[in-house]
């Protein structure tokens, strides 16, 4: 058992750091968050391919690195600490990982290497509910006749929509217990996308209605076999990459705010030396640790499952049971996977930079005093981020209550 | 980053899990899961013959090395000592004072002749140790310590002053004393490291009763009272350096075995919740879920820790460890009584109810010993963050 990092997984960490500072500072954030797309293309198009960030977790026999949790909970950190407009988290964290959790073999032939290169753009709804998409599935119906998919409904909340090329979307078939997942592609007759005015316009949603989209029969891509199972696992590894970017947000706030005070002068004195000031600072950083603490293991966590999967002669194990109720569990794969200890960490981790991703901006802005409450100053920035990120998959009491499920019973 | 255990630590903890398995029964059997902080005063004369059987399997002192007794264990297998013990509901240590402090001190900085008698006492668990630090006037201020001593024309030292929270200084044959050997001397310097044996004229024990009823913890009284002349440790003058060096030892490899009783305790509020139907409130559920984060936090917490720092050469992980269980573990002792609700103001011998009474209790004390909440955000702030320093004396 070693929880140190690797050389290779301090460089890819250390190249993130440096390249964001230099491209997603406060300026670049701020032009990127108002132009037109909501991104700097530009950024965009380094990131997939002269850095390869989205080849991360994508299987190597899909054109990726294949690399794991860990790696890539250490580039969004880095992300989330800059504010970095762009669809990754979408493409990558959305999508590619809904693929990987619960795409059909040949859909994942089709997507996942053009993602890998950083040549597509993908995204799937990210609710604010704590049911793993079901709540999403049922706002979609499709029917199918002969070899044509028939799609209606709305998507409320889905991010980066507009720079999308494909919108993977949970829709319910009638007759079919579990929800099935299609690849929309951008401009369909029937498809409306409506931009929403966010406050953090730092990651732009995008509301999605669809009036009778038709759709050829490949473009339904779930594996059966695995979209119960999937679409859980994908929801708790989707949370572990918010958690890093949440973490990684809390941080700056705390940054910039050590920084600050250290040149405030008040009272003939920098404001860093007056104990008040020092034990908020102090608390922060404990809640920050505390979150990257919980953000690290669950990511080794998972990176510990993907492995055991490669080499299946431990996979029985990877399931780990807590307490949960075993009864009505052998036919609802989604809910044994619900008491995963990887479910619930995830959870756990989310749930914690949440709360510590908050409370490290509000303080950021009392400990800035009046200039924190200004345009000009960036913690309006990511306290803008840190609400509205707070309720993506869940927020951190339905995630508690989804813990305390498994724990009790 | 890689969680899997290797085939041969597997193979450790199943022999760890198994001695304790065969040994932690029959005269044993009331020890389980008892003795441990706040709980320190139980059947001292039975915990003691339990260190000895310990000490026959040789499972004290794991982490020394081999040439003092010890059996020089990897950081992974002492710690995986440390999960299976408290797992198996070791009873809490006696000989923890010597095995964790004292011991390693004298392996650093003791001399030859220090290290042959004293060692084998504390690896055998015949001779057990208190640590006298702390005074009335030096608490957080530990620099300020007013306690005297001074040589005679025998060369032995003599000690003048009072010690106070001394732990098991009743149920204890030995006490480092940190003492004040340059009369006008301030601050951290001018102290001296003593080794005492209490059993003497000249050293008075009182204790003192804490708010959860019982008196683990005592007030020292030293008049006069003598140390041979090569039992300090370290050079007269050198005691700071010491001192803190034996603080160093106070953190580490046991932390996972504390997290360990710290599971068993978050197990036992989560079946009284259960028993008593609290456990469908749903606030109760959420502060269930938020202690189960906790433990979550603090076991990966630690791993960094051990597995040193995440390259950032700042270990940051390990300045908020003391803050974030303390904090942790008191707030679990308030859920608990919520938990239980009236029939936690009963007082009660009932193995479901007392054990969580004295967690609410006691927790009280672990936000103030070894650097209270406010020593340690201090110490966050201007070790961590590269705050400002708080003004100290000048020396």
């Amino acid at each position: 058992m070693n929880f140190a990092f690797t050389e290779d997984q301090i460089m890819i960490r250390d190249a993130a750091q440096s390249f964001l500072a230099e491209e997603s500072g406060s300026a670049a954030v701020r032009a990127a968050s108002a132009s037109e797309g909501g991104f700097d293309a530009a950024v965009w198009q380094r990131i997939g391919s002269e850095l390869g960030w989205c080849s991360i977790p994508v299987a190597e026999q899909h054109g990726g690195l294949g690399l794991g949790a860990v790696e890539l909970v250490l580039v969004l950190e880095q992300m989330g600490r800059q504010l970095l407009c762009a669809p990754y988290f979408s493409t990558v964290c959305l999508a590619a990982n809904l693929l990987t959790q619960c795409g059909s073999e040949q859909a994942q032939r089709r997507f996942l290497p053009a993602i890998a290169e950083g040549r597509l753009c993908l995204t799937a709804p990210l609710s604010s509910g704590v049911d793993d998409w079901s709540d999403a599935a049922v706002q979609v119906q499709a029917y199918r006749k002969g070899e044509v998919w028939t799609l209606s409904g709305h998507c409320p909340r889905v991010p980066d929509a507009g720079a999308a090329d494909w919108l993977l979307l949970f829709a319910q078939v009638e007759g079919e217990r579990a929800p099935a997942l299609f690849a929309v592609p951008r401009e369909p007759a029937g498809l409306k996308v409506e931009t929403l005015a966010g406050w953090d316009a730092t990651r732009r949603f995008s509301s999605i209605s669809l009036d009778g989209v038709t759709l050829p029969a490949e473009d339904r891509i779930d594996d059966a076999a695995r979209i119960e199972d999937g679409r859980v696992r994908a929801a708790a590894l989707a949370r572990l990459a918010i958690a890093a970017e949440q973490l990684g947000g809390a941080q700056q706030c705390l940054d910039l705010t050590v920084a600050y005070t250290a040149t405030r002068k008040q009272f003939g004195r920098a404001i860093a030396s007056f104990q008040a000031v020092k034990h908020r600072c102090a608390e922060m950083m404990v809640r920050i640790e505390a979150t990257r603490s919980a953000v690290y293991g669950a990511a080794a966590l998972a990176a510990g499952e993907e492995l055991r999967v490669c080499h299946s002669e431990r996979s029985e194990e990877s399931g780990q049971i807590l307490r949960c109720a075993q009864n009505d569990n052998e036919n609802n794969p989604s809910q044994f996977t619900r008491c995963s200890s990887l479910y619930l960490e995830c959870a756990a981790a989310r749930a914690l930079a949440s709360d510590a991703y908050f409370y490290c901006a509000q303080e950021a802005i009392q400990l800035h005093g009046g200039v924190g409450f200004t345009w000009e100053y960036d913690p309006q920035l990511y306290f803008k981020r840190a609400q509205a990120s707070s309720h993506w998959l869940g927020n951190a009491d339905a995630l508690r209550e989804r813990i305390a499920q498994a724990l009790i019973a | 980053m890689n969680l899997q255990p290797s085939p041969s630590d597997e193979t450790f903890r199943a022999e760890v899990a198994d001695w304790m398995r065969q040994h932690l029964n029959g005269r044993f059997a009331n020890l389980v899961h008892r003795g441990g902080p706040g709980d320190e005063e139980v059947d001292p004369a039975s915990r003691k013959e339990w260190e000895r059987e310990l000490a026959a399997g040789r499972w004290t002192c794991v982490g020394w090395p081999a040439e003092w007794g010890g059996r020089g264990l990897s950081i992974e297998q002492q710690v995986i000592f440390h999960e299976e013990y408290a797992r198996a509901g070791g009873p809490g240590r006696m000989g923890h004072i010597g095995e964790g402090l004292i011991g390693p001190t004298l392996i650093a900085f003791g001399s030859e002749s220090q290290k042959k008698r004293f060692l084998p006492g504390i690896v055998a668990g015949t001779e057990f140790w208190a640590q006298g630090y702390s005074e009335p006037g030096a608490g957080s201020d530990l620099a300020n310590v007013q306690t005297k001593c001074w040589q005679e024309a025998d060369g032995s030292w003599r000690v003048q002053g009072q010690k106070v929270w001394t732990s098991l200084a009743h149920e204890s044959e030995w006490i480092f004393v940190l003492a004040r050997s340059e009369p006008a001397s301030r601050g951290r310097h001018g102290l001296s490291f003593l080794l005492l044996p209490l059993d003497q004229p000249g050293v008075r024990i009182q204790p003192i009763r804490q708010m959860g009823g019982g008196a683990e913890f005592n007030e020292v009284f030293f008049d006069g009272a003598a140390a041979a002349a090569d039992h300090i440790v370290g050079k007269p003058g050198d005691g700071w350096k010491v001192a803190m060096g034996l603080l160093e030892f106070e953190r580490g490899v046991s932390t996972l075995g504390q997290q360990m009783h710290f599971a068993y305790e978050f197990d036992l509020v989560v079946k009284a919740a259960q028993a008593n139907g609290s456990s469908a409130n749903p606030q109760i559920r959420q502060r269930i879920a938020q202690a189960w984060c906790g433990l979550r936090v603090m076991r990966y917490n630690a791993l960094r820790m051990l597995s040193g720092g995440d390259g950032h050469g700042l270990k940051r992980e390990a300045l908020i460890y003391k803050y974030y269980w303390s904090n942790w573990h008191r707030e679990l002792g308030k859920l608990a009584m919520d938990v239980l609700g009236p029939a936690g103001d009963v007082i009660s011998d009932d193995p479901r109810i007392r054990p969580l009474q004295q967690l609410f209790f006691f927790s009280r004390a672990d936000t103030i010993y070894a650097g209270t909440n406010e020593i340690q955000l201090n110490l966050i702030a201007e070790r961590g963050l590269d705050m400002p320093r708080e003004p100290r004396p000048a020396a």
